[in-house]
């Protein structure tokens, strides 16, 4: 899981670079670190032979971090809602809740080559 | 860093001072089995002080309701105290302020287990 650290670092320090604010840069570290966790746990199922691909990119108008694992896919509609009142008990199944939260664009499809790809914006100016 | 967890007695109330991360691997685990140790052994009404808690992600949230499950499954009460405004954000974002009760106050926490 050093790997997952390691991501929300990265993130963390380059939302710096674009000047985001302590809240906002610990919120997209977090959306970064449980798209990672994602990819490590329920895309390569902990599986040592496969990677978790990063990549993050900057502008002046945004930070984009892309996220791939080499899993066998998912049906993000196959999710069940973690805020329905039956589901709010659940120990798991919260994570993509808050990397919506944290983020202004969220995009989840297939990656090129098998697995998933995650890909999540922060918008850095303001309409 | 990972998560600290220490227990004190305030009258019948167990406060549970935890300080540092509450994240995935050994912080959530640790956190578990300190819950689930308290509840095993009887303590019925747990204070979490969450004030010292720099960071929790979904994994620590779900360790927190876990350890809600196995304390109320066993007759007793999980409240939360010390919450930053970090935690507070998450614990809208998840809808669950619905399923914990939270005081900002060590004292009034203590007291609402007598009401």
């Amino acid at each position: 899981m050093a790997g997952v650290d390691k991501a929300e670092e990265l993130a963390m320090d380059e939302a710096a670079k674009l000047g985001l604010g302590e809240d906002e840069r610990q919120q997209f570290g977090m959306a970064v670190r449980e798209c990672t966790v994602n990819a490590v746990v329920h895309g390569n199922r902990y599986s040592n032979k496969k990677k978790v691909h990063l990549e993050i990119q900057s502008s002046n108008e945004s930070l984009i971090v892309i996220i791939g694992d080499e899993g066998d896919g998912f049906d993000m509609s196959a999710l069940p809602d973690p805020l329905a009142p039956e589901n709010l008990l659940r120990q798991s199944g919260r994570g993509l809740l808050l990397v919506r939260a944290f983020v202004d664009e969220f995009d989840l499809h297939p990656r090129a080559g098998g697995g998933t790809e995650v890909r999540i914006v922060k918008h850095l100016l303001k309409s | 860093m990972s998560i600290k967890l220490t227990s004190r007695q305030v009258g019948d109330v167990t406060v549970i001072d935890a300080a540092g991360r509450l994240t995935l691997g050994e912080g959530a685990s640790a956190f578990r089995d300190y819950i689930r140790d308290l509840a095993a052994k009887g303590n019925t009404k747990l204070l979490l002080n969450l004030s010292e808690v720099s960071y929790i992600d979904s994994s620590g949230i779900g360790e927190m309701v876990s350890g809600f499950t196995s304390v109320t499954n066993n007759g007793g009460q999980l409240k939360l105290v010390g919450l930053s405004k970090r935690v507070k954000d998450l614990l809208q974002i998840t809808k669950l302020y619905t399923v914990f009760e939270a005081f900002d106050d060590e004292a009034q926490a203590v007291r609402s287990f007598h009401h």
